[in-house]
């Protein structure tokens, strides 16, 4: 047992945090998010030529071979500087997706272009009826000729804009909600029968919304019907990575709001001198410790294949959609009048914290899904846990 | 970074899963578990520890102690809480024991340890006083240097076990002269001699372990102190850190949560399980995550002691978070016993109520106020690492 990063690791570590330094500053970031689709594609050269690009990637494709300490630490340096490319969308989901199932021809057409940042990517999961369920899918995938074909509507696909590729969750058989009978399916997003409308959220990342019909497919990844564990395995594998992002933005944050404290003064003190603040950064300092030991004990469950994985996957997505708001918000109230303006970085990490909570399900959604899965009696085993319920 | 358990770790979890079924059984169990007979009991079970080399797996090898790793000391500790075998009682093995290790000279090394290792001795702890609480460093009672003995005047309170102590180390006060933190002397006082009264504090969980202790010119000999005079703040400060890593009682709150939720499983409202009650699961789960993460916090103090750090004020922070999760759980036993949560203790059997649990909600929910108050309350924790954690 130890917490300790490899060498490698580290020096993936300090290699973005230099990064970070010397590319996210304040101004700097508002002008990224400001170019078209809310990144610089200069920025994805450079992490292509860094080979963070790769880091999930099996070694096959050029991969690095990386595991989810690994994917961590990229994530979480990521989320101390707010960092706005779709890693998440087009390496993540996109290319998890299709390292989990895509056939070997896809996987050899596909992962290379990613690793080489020629290709962005997302993954649509997300209905408007849906919310957190992503079994709930009404968009139908139906065989014609010998081709599949889309219909249907889905919304929130991050990265939706700029991604010449999208994999699609669709409904092929069964009920609406149902685990089974999900089909992923490989669209090329410029493809006859696909309108997007694109947004921005308001962590500055672009969204779209995507209706596809008649819209023929280019490829099925995984097998018909059996698209649920593909995504069910990437979605948890993401939600540790979002919680890493996470912690790098609480711990951020909290650093902000620490040194203000101690450089603000009013009543003639520096404001970190008043017990009723310090008891309170207090706090805020040990939700951001109880996240860190979550994202460390899931981080090392899911890469272990400990059966403690899927308990402690749920726990930190709970904890970090918690904390997002406990530590947001009083770092917005810590900074007094100045939190509340775009002036301060502080409500950029206050959003991006947000909208991560919302991510594969909100704090309430993982803990009615934790309770179910802790509360089932126990000769019936802990394995059972359906996010369909 | 990984937890995953070696082989050897795993023949290690069957050994300490092998000695908890040899040695702590029902018999022993029921013996500590009835105040009447309770030091008698934990007595015997240290005992058993001291034979198998486990009494005070922390110390030095050469003074007896384990070399474990942290995982084996975290695997112990998880089987221990499990089987529901209780700690090693803190005052002699966990808080003395590492003042003398760390300061104490080779004739007292000699002298105390190995009685501490055999439960011969029986320690108390004499820190606070009447006026003395949080701000310990205001303390009073006197030692005045009299030949080549101290004579000891004053009083110390919320002494937990006095009654059944035959030693009691204590901060003293040497010199009054410069700041309060200096002048503080640590001395080993025999609770036998002449001069040292034991009146009991009647608590709100109806139980005595609580006691004042009484110095009426009490005469102690110069070779019972610790280290040199005047320093005794920074050698009870060393100590602090080790009480408080060891009241966070991690594992202990994971069988207590465990229990509670089978308790509230059992109960029934309506036809309808506790446990099922949206409100209720949500309390309960509240806690569960929130001990998750306490577990790995306190792996990760336990990795980062083993690597050669000092336990520091991060200890604060395990403290606080750590009762806090007790408390909640008390309270949530107490929610799960509903009536008989205010029934009188003994006014009504486990027999007559089908369980126990109400009782031990109650006495564990009574006592457990105390676990913010003691050990430097937690407000006091805060300050602590508002200062050296954040640097206020």
């Amino acid at each position: 047992m130890n917490f300790n990063l490899s060498e490698e690791q580290n020096q993936i570590r300090d290699s973005i945090a230099r990064f970070v330094q010397e590319n996210y500053a304040f101004d700097q970031r508002n002008a990224v998010v400001a170019l078209e689709h809310g990144f610089s594609k200069q920025h994805w050269q450079q992490f292509a030529e860094l080979g963070w690009l790769s880091i999930p990637f099996a070694e096959e494709q050029g991969g690095f071979g990386g595991g989810p300490v690994d994917t961590m630490v990229l994530m979480q340096e990521f989320g101390r500087g707010l960092v706005a490319e779709p890693y998440l969308a087009t390496v993540l989901l996109f290319g998890g997706l299709l390292q989990a199932g895509a056939s070997e021809a896809l996987q050899n057409e596909y992962i290379p272009a990613i690793i080489a940042g020629e290709l962005q990517g997302a993954f649509a999961y997300v209905e408007r009826q849906s919310r957190y369920a992503i079994t709930d899918i009404a968009t139908v995938a139906e065989q014609n000729d010998g081709k599949w074909v889309l219909n249907g509507e889905k919304t929130v696909v991050l990265n939706g804009g700029a991604a010449q590729k999208i994999i699609v969750a669709a409904r092929s058989s069964g009920a609406q909600v149902d685990e089974k009978g999900i089909t992923l399916l490989l669209v090329d997003a410029n493809s006859a029968g696909i309108e997007r409308t694109v947004y921005r959220m308001t962590d500055g990342q672009e969204a779209a919304n995507i209706t596809f019909t008649n819209v023929e497919a280019e490829a099925v990844i995984g097998s018909p019907d059996q698209g649920y564990p593909l995504m069910a395995s990437v979605v948890e594998d993401a939600r540790v990575a979002v919680c890493a992002n996470a912690l790098g933005a609480l711990e951020s944050l909290n650093a902000q709001t620490l040194e203000y404290c101690k450089t603000r003064e009013q009543f003639g003190v520096a404001i970190g001198s008043f017990q009723a603040l310090q008891h309170r950064l207090v706090d805020m300092f040990g939700a951001c410790e109880n996240v860190k030991s979550l994202l460390y004990r899931a981080v090392c469950a899911l890469q272990d294949g400990s059966e403690d994985a899927r308990r402690s996957v749920l726990a930190l997505k709970v904890m970090v959609g918690r904390a997002g708001k406990h530590i947001g918000g009083e770092a917005i109230q810590l900074h007094g009048g100045m939190g509340m303006t775009d002036e301060l970085s502080v409500g950029f990490f206050v959003k991006r914290l947000m909208i991560i909570n919302t991510l594969f399900g909100d704090a309430d959604y993982h803990q009615q899904l934790f309770a179910q899965l802790v509360n089932a009696a126990p000769q019936a085993g802990a394995t059972a846990n359906s996010e369909a319920a | 970074m990984h937890t995953r358990f070696s082989e050897e770790d795993l023949a290690f979890q069957a050994e300490v899963r092998q000695f908890l079924s040899d040695n702590w059984d029902s018999e022993l169990a029921a013996t500590c578990g009835n105040r009447a007979t309770m030091k008698e009991g934990l007595e015997e079970w240290q005992r058993r520890l001291y034979s198998k080399g486990w009494i005070a797996p922390h110390w030095p090898v050469e003074h007896g102690g384990t070399d474990w790793s942290v995982t084996q000391t975290f695997i112990y500790n998880s089987e221990r809480a499990a089987a529901g075998a209780p700690e090693v009682i803190p005052f002699g093995v966990t808080m003395v024991a590492s003042v003398i290790i760390a300061y104490g000279n080779d004739e007292q090394k000699a002298r105390f340890l190995p009685r501490i290792l055999k439960s011969e001795d029986w320690w108390c702890q004499g820190y606070s006083e009447p006026g003395a609480g949080s701000d310990l460093a205001s303390l009073k009672t006197r030692a005045d240097l009299d030949g080549d003995e101290y004579v000891i005047n004053g009083s110390k309170i919320w002494t937990t076990y006095a009654q059944y102590a035959n030693w009691i180390f204590c901060l003293v006060r040497t010199d009054s002269s410069g700041r309060k933190q200096e002048g503080i002397t640590f001395l080993l006082i025999d609770m036998n001699t002449p001069g040292i009264t034991v009146r009991p504090i009647q608590t709100i969980d109806g139980f005595h372990h609580l006691n004042e202790v009484f110095f009426d010119n009490v005469r102690v000999p110069v070779e019972n102190r610790i280290g040199e005079e005047g320093k005794g703040w920074t050698y009870a400060k060393s100590l602090l850190v080790q009480e408080r890593l060891s009241i966070a009682e991690v594992a202990d709150s994971k069988r207590a949560l465990t229990e509670v939720r089978e308790e509230a499983r059992r109960e029934v409202n309506g036809g309808v399980s506790l446990l099922e009650d949206p409100l209720f699961a949500k309390r309960l789960t509240d806690i569960e995550i929130e001990l998750m993460a306490l577990e790995y916090t306190e792996l990760r103090a336990l990795a980062s002691i083993a690597e050669g750090k000092e336990p520091g004020p991060e200890s604060s922070l395990l403290k606080l978070q750590g009762t806090e999760v007790q408390q909640a759980i008390q309270e949530l036993r107490m929610d799960v016993a509903a009536y008989y949560s205010g029934t009188l203790q003994g006014e009504l059997t486990a027999d007559q109520l089908g369980h126990d649990y109400a009782d031990i909600a109650q006495k564990s929910y009574f006592r457990g106020r105390a676990s913010s108050i003691y050990g430097g309350s937690n407000e006091v924790q805060k300050n602590i690492t508002a200062k050296y954690v954040l640097g206020l």
